[in-house]
């Protein structure tokens, strides 16, 4: 037997439950350290790039949402940027007060799913269940606001597609369920959608305080994460990092304070940072930003109570006119047929636009040639640099770290493929 | 937008035009500062905004690449107005960028530096067929997965990249899909042949269908659009 024999070669995914979707990953093993990994994606890619070159700049909207889709509104949040800063348009203030209310509503639900599923990877089964039990209620306020409870296609150029609801559903009776288990579950769904996210928010702390009674102490969590996969600061700046991995290992940069859209900078929050770097700092930064975020959505409704308005731009070239408009003005029907037939028509030119998406920058690079179709569109997803690192991190590592790392990474891969 | 964060950062740009030795081109179309420059030199800039201590673009945020085969082509055509839209779509004629007539592939670098809180892009314009422009996987290690993409989805080559595979697409992949004259439908699709028992591939058999025309408005409807007044 040759001695050359002692590296090998593993093949990791792309059906793997820890894989974080389809990611197919070559490992080569000495023993059980990682001596190399070679990431292998594409399995998601769908071409969404090239198709929204071919539809017009309202239809790409609900492809937005398929990217990233655990958080979906951040993406269309950039998409709609981006166009908005090719019209030079403002929109009026309520309605980036939803948007920043919906992002940061997005933002937890990012983060309990990535909590829920990083635990579970490290074998933590219960959180994955208390972190899906929070999130159903925020996809609920999704399917109110919008109908859909994934993919909500909410944001529109120019604003919202609608105000806030005033009523929620309400569970309805079924064999299955008693009078009382019912009167429970529609407690806090009696009042407007406003009411039903602030009967959250008060609670959502405390349910922070229990996923990490489960996890913070825990000495099996600790010993998978602390000292894993760790990257200085310097490093993180120089391969790209964004996001919470980049905060994870100490430097506070984070677009909403850094380059403020909406209404960022009339919010009051903090940004959390770590210190090392590791696993673990990316664990604490990401839940103390689900404390932070719950602040901010606490700001914004106490604002969005006290302040009705518009909630899209009163340009009928951009957004639709109202029902009533509709059916009693000619030029307003006029305008409705153009804007969903050939859609909008942006000016010849070429923008960015980034926000702080829970998993880092997602930039939206738009080139358009003054047609109602986008020239060309590039999507900037934080979570395809992160992995182009997975090898950096991984190095060293045992076979096991291998996805500790990789669920730290917060991967989702309906972005990184597009 | 426009009143929090400056699109146009004038310092840099002071600094760029007195400082930078290359001497790149201001686009004014964009929305953001950009700066345009020939392929041979852009490792150079791109060198010089890292390393310049009155710069510090640390960061790589994006490589992309634009190709301008169909530049302000239409697929329906409005200018005549008694005929209305035509019937049919029709077929986009081949075109350039709007400034290099001889520039088919741009690529298109996002920087950031956050020692400034500046962002710039860089285009780099390829007259070379293949397109060919040299690697900056030097100057950040990031580049690589990116230049790999851009390869991957126009077929423009990156010399001295460690690397060059294709990333996104198929294995045995053949084709640039990204490029204009790369069907939307694809030119192969993969069914399972029962009879040969494996998957096969094959020429499409489905039809491009062109749901809404491209068409391009000159009336400058925008130009007067401010949306709702600053609050």
């Amino acid at each position: 037997m040759s001695h050359q024999l002692r590296h090998y070669t593993v093949n990791f995914g792309p059906q793997h439950p820890a894989a974080h979707g389809v990611l197919r990953l070559i490992l080569e093993l000495d023993g059980e350290t990682v001596v190399r990994a070679d990431p292998h994606i594409g399995l998601l890619h769908r071409g969404t790039e090239k198709l929204a070159e071919s539809k017009p700049y309202h239809h790409n909207i609900g492809y937005m949402d398929r990217m990233d889709y655990v958080s979906m509104m951040c993406n269309e949040h950039a998409y709609v940027l981006a166009i908005e800063k090719l019209l030079n348009t403002t929109v009026p203030i309520r309605a980036q007060y939803i948007r920043v209310m919906f992002d940061e509503i997005t933002r937890i639900m990012n983060h309990l799913l990535w909590l829920g599923s990083h635990a579970l990877d490290l074998g933590a089964m219960a959180v994955f269940l208390y972190a899906f039990r929070e999130r159903e209620t925020l996809i609920d306020c999704y399917e109110a606001v919008s109908g859909s409870r994934m993919h909500a296609t909410y944001y529109r150029p120019g604003g919202v597609s609608q105000d806030l609801p005033d009523s929620m559903r309400n569970y309805e009776k079924t064999p299955w369920i008693s009078n009382q288990k019912l009167d429970a579950l529609n407690e806090n769904r009696q009042g407007s959608l406003l009411d039903f996210i602030e009967s959250f928010c008060q609670q959502f702390p405390s349910k922070v305080d229990e996923y990490e009674n489960l996890l913070t102490d825990n000495r099996v969590f600790k010993q998978r994460t602390v000292d894993i996969g760790v990257i200085s600061a310097d490093r993180a700046i120089r391969v790209g990092m964004t996001g919470p991995m980049l905060r994870g290992s100490g430097v506070a940069w984070d677009l909403r304070r850094k380059q403020p859209y909406e209404c960022y900078n009339e919010l009051d929050f903090k940004i959390p940072v770590g210190k090392h770097g590791d696993c673990y700092d990316r664990y604490l930064v990401r839940m103390a930003e689900m404390r932070e975020s719950n602040k901010i959505i606490q700001q914004c409704i106490q604002w969005l109570r006290l302040n009705p308005g518009p909630i899209k731009v009163e340009d009928p070239k951009i957004s639709p006119p109202s029902r009533y408009d509709l059916k009693n003005n000619m030029e307003a029907m006029i305008h409705h047929f153009k804007l969903y037939t050939e859609g909008i028509t942006l000016p010849a030119g070429e923008t960015y636009a980034a926000v702080e998406h829970p998993k880092g920058e997602l930039g939206i690079y738009l080139v358009s040639d003054g047609s109602n179709k986008p020239y060309r569109l590039k999507v900037r997803p934080a979570g395809f640099t992160h992995l182009s690192c997975l090898e950096e991190l991984c190095q060293g590592h045992m076979l096991a770290d291998v996805v500790a790392i990789l669920s730290s990474l917060d991967i989702v891969f309906g972005e990184i493929d597009r | 937008m426009s009143k929090h964060y400056p699109h146009h950062h004038a310092d840099l740009e002071q600094i760029i035009s007195q400082q930078c030795p290359f001497k790149p081109t201001k686009l004014t179309v964009s929305t953001d500062l950009t700066y345009q420059i020939h392929a041979s030199n852009t490792l150079a800039l791109l060198q010089w905004l890292k390393e310049s201590m009155t710069c510090q673009f640390n960061q790589l945020i994006d490589i992309t690449a634009v190709d301008y085969l169909h530049y302000g082509e239409s697929e329906w055509k409005t200018d005549n107005a008694n005929t209305g839209y035509s019937r049919a779509t029709t077929a986009l004629k081949a075109s350039s960028h709007p400034t290099e007539p001889d520039t088919r592939f741009v690529v298109v670098y996002q920087l950031l530096s956050t020692v400034y809180n500046w962002r710039i892009r860089i285009h780099a314009l390829l007259n070379k067929n293949p397109p060919e422009t040299s690697s900056i996987t030097t100057l950040w290690p990031n580049a690589n997965w990116l230049e790999r993409e851009t390869y991957d989805m126009f077929g423009i080559v990156f010399h001295q990249h460690p690397d060059l595979r294709r990333i996104l697409t198929d294995y045995g992949f053949k084709g640039y899909p990204f490029r204009k004259d790369f069907p939307l439908i694809g030119r192969t699709e993969m069914r399972y042949d029962a009879r040969e028992k494996r998957v096969v591939y094959q020429p499409v058999t489905i039809e491009n269908r062109v749901s809404v025309g491209k068409t391009i408005r000159d009336d400058s409807r925008y130009t007067h659009s401010k949306g709702s007044p600053e609050q």
